[in-house]
């Protein structure tokens, strides 16, 4: 009873606080850290919160459903002003976030979505996984114009929904352009080691590689490893084969000032931008965003000073 | 000769398996030359095999003591970790690889003595390793993928000698340089009597407690070398996919090498060839182009029918069958004269 007290105590601290600094407080439960992208999510997270004078509670589930649920409830308990959730999987959020909508504390899905009433939740920050492959292949079809050209894939985990999305959309980009041909697609697992292994043997399979005129990876990684495999055979990836891919990684903006990659369609880290803005408008006078905010996908080439980005992005923590 | 008894099931399970490629990827056997080093889809199989052969190698011996290491794919994920942060950090080829053998070796030494010392399990003891590991090696890197630009070091993943891969020319040293200590010495059998009867070999003056660390030692010294291999590769530490789980396809390596889990009588060139035909079968089914979806499936049913072909009982059987076959034959020809 008395470390209930206590913990009571504690938390109606912390919120007294929060309200002398003048910040509205915000939990964000996180899924945990299993890729570079989720790391400098979490830093740009922090970052913007701090620019923007809110206090974050910021809480690390380790990749489990229940410490997130665990995490919520805290925050509910500890009476924030907002949640921000990164759901780890899609399904079993009905009662935390009905219990968030109780207390009138508004929830903002980062980057993935739930299968939750949408009346649960305040709006959800995402790409479209479609949208991004449909930039890629646009820039591939305005490079290449009229060219025959031989496209292999790099997909990404078999049944992942970002590798059967983005196969869908870059599909979509090249439909009605003949000349571009979808020759060879295997699956690399969006890692580094199995997208050279298998850029090798599109290499071996496609002449030593002189009829493959691009390459379309489904994560940069993949194609950090694919330009490495294309060089050990004696080509020039950029020039002799075409590399674009998607996520807006460090790695591929270097390669891009190498002229080793020509082009990349980033998925933003910054989910909390947006998220924040819909969140102060809410605040300020009730305004309801809509249910799912899309961020950009942006593309970059070797036009858009890729040393530059490079160096922007290196301490995000990817 | 006694060893090509001994390796012939797997030399003939590989040809019949290259044969199959070559059904659907003609050019499978073609090597051609580019510059100093060969080319070619079997040099591609030399190559990327290296780190389940590494791995078989080391775990051979542990699987002969009757003992088991899940721990080897996350300590190739440390050791290269190790690598790959003392070459970025400056320190030079030579003590970047000594410290990533350094790692195996003290991985392999925490499991030898969870194992013979404190007498945990093999499973459970390299168990530990297996689920902490990758967290130390996200701890080395920071959770990124660690590059270096370092060309020396680029070398062991991608450099040639002679014409073959320098990984190829790795898991042929070692593979077959472990085979010859423990044939050549009394080594070989040292580890068999331990796999038997641990307690028996104890009584008869084997230090089998010595004798179970430096197996272990022997496996995680293997998995540095495999960890060496993959991050030279791709000039990165990826902490969170490299040799995740490569111990699977290293205890399969071993296991269609015919050797028994149970431990005893083992044969090293056997899991070698082992993780060739684990590696023909991966190679083959990228070159051949099917659609993703199969490749597991694919590879599946291969590896089932190969052990199925292996298994003593079904070469019982099929004697069995033959024999009363030709025996009823004979008797109903037989009955058949006396009419």
């Amino acid at each position: 009873m008395t470390r209930f007290l206590m913990s009571t105590a504690a938390a109606l601290a912390i919120s007294a606080t929060a309200a002398l600094a003048e910040g509205e407080t915000v939990g964000f439960s996180q899924i945990g850290s299993e890729s570079g992208w989720r790391a400098a999510e979490t830093t740009l997270t922090k970052t913007q919160a701090e620019e923007r004078g809110l206090k974050l509670q910021f809480s690390d589930a380790q990749q489990k459903q229940e410490n997130q649920i665990a995490a919520i409830r805290s925050f509910i308990a500890q009476g924030v002003d907002a949640i921000l959730l990164a759901p780890v999987v899609a399904t079993g959020w009905d009662s935390v976030l009905q219990e968030a909508k109780e207390a009138e504390i508004p929830v903002v899905l980062l980057d993935r979505q739930v299968d939750s009433s949408d009346d649960l939740y305040l709006t959800a920050v995402g790409s479209n996984l479609v949208h991004e492959g449909e930039v890629a292949g646009k820039w591939l079809v305005d490079t290449v114009g009229d060219k025959e050209c031989r496209v292999v894939e790099l997909q990404g985990t078999t049944g992942s929904s970002p590798a059967i999305d983005r196969k869908k959309g870059f599909e979509n980009a090249l439909a009605g352009h003949d000349n571009l041909k979808i020759v060879r697609s295997q699956t690399g697992d969006f890692t580094r080691a199995q997208g050279k292994e298998v850029m090798e043997s599109f290499l071996q399979a496609e002449n030593g590689g002189k009829d493959i005129c691009a390459l379309y990876a489904h994560n940069d990684d993949m194609a950090v490893g694919a330009i490495q495999a294309i060089k050990e055979a004696g080509l020039k990836p950029g020039s002799d084969i075409l590399v674009v891919s998607i996520d807006g990684v460090p790695d591929l903006f270097q390669a891009m000032a190498n002229g080793e990659a020509n082009a990349t369609v980033e998925l933003t880290p910054n989910m909390a931008g947006p998220a924040f803005d819909a969140l102060e408008a809410y605040w300020k006078d009730g305004t309801q965003p809509p249910k799912f905010i899309q961020t950009e996908s942006k593309l970059y080439t070797q036009a858009d000073d890729p040393a530059g980005e490079y160096e922007r992005r290196k301490g995000l923590g990817y | 000769m006694t060893l090509l008894k001994r390796i012939a099931p797997q030399l003939v399970a590989l040809a019949l398996l290259v044969a199959l490629v070559t059904v659907f990827y003609p050019d499978f056997l073609k090597i051609g030359i580019s510059g100093d080093r060969l080319v070619g889809p079997m040099i591609d199989v030399l190559k990327r095999g290296a780190p389940v052969a590494l791995l078989a190698t080391g775990m051979t011996l542990v699987i002969a003591t009757r003992g088991i290491d899940l721990s080897v794919g996350t300590t190739m994920a440390i050791c290269g970790a190790v690598a790959a942060s003392a070459v970025a950090g400056g320190w030079g080829l030579g003590p970047a690889l000594l410290l990533a053998l350094a790692a195996g070796a003290l991985a392999g030494l925490w499991n030898g003595l969870l194992v013979a010392v404190v007498g945990i399990q093999p499973f459970v003891a390299t168990l530990i390793l297996m689920t902490m590991g990758r967290g130390i090696a996200q701890l080395i890197t920071e959770g990124r993928i660690l590059t270096f630009t370092d060309a020396g070091f680029a070398f062991f993943g991608s450099g040639s000698l002679l014409g073959l891969p320098v990984p190829a020319w790795l898991w042929l040293a070692c593979g077959l340089g472990m085979a010859a200590l423990m044939r050549r010495t009394a080594l070989g059998l040292l580890v068999e009597s331990i796999g038997i009867n641990r307690r028996a070999s104890a009584l008869a003056g084997v230090n089998a407690t010595v004798l179970l660390i430096a197996v272990y030692v022997v496996s995680g010294l293997c998995a540095a070398l495999a960890g060496i291999v993959v991050t030279a590769d791709i000039r990165g530490a990826d902490a969170n996919n490299a040799g995740l789980w490569l111990e699977l396809d290293a205890i399969l390596a071993v296991v269609i090498g015919g050797n028994s889990l149970l431990g005893g009588r083992f044969s090293i060139i056997a899991s070698l060839i082992g993780a060739l035909i684990i590696q023909t079968i991966d190679t083959g089914i990228l070159l051949a182009g099917f659609p993703s979806e199969y490749n597991l499936v694919i590879k599946a049913v291969l590896v089932l029918v190969i052990l199925v072909l292996q298994s003593p009982r079904i070469a019982g059987e099929w004697r069995l069958w033959r024999d009363s076959h030709r025996a009823s034959r004979e008797a109903a020809l037989q009955r058949g004269a006396a009419k």
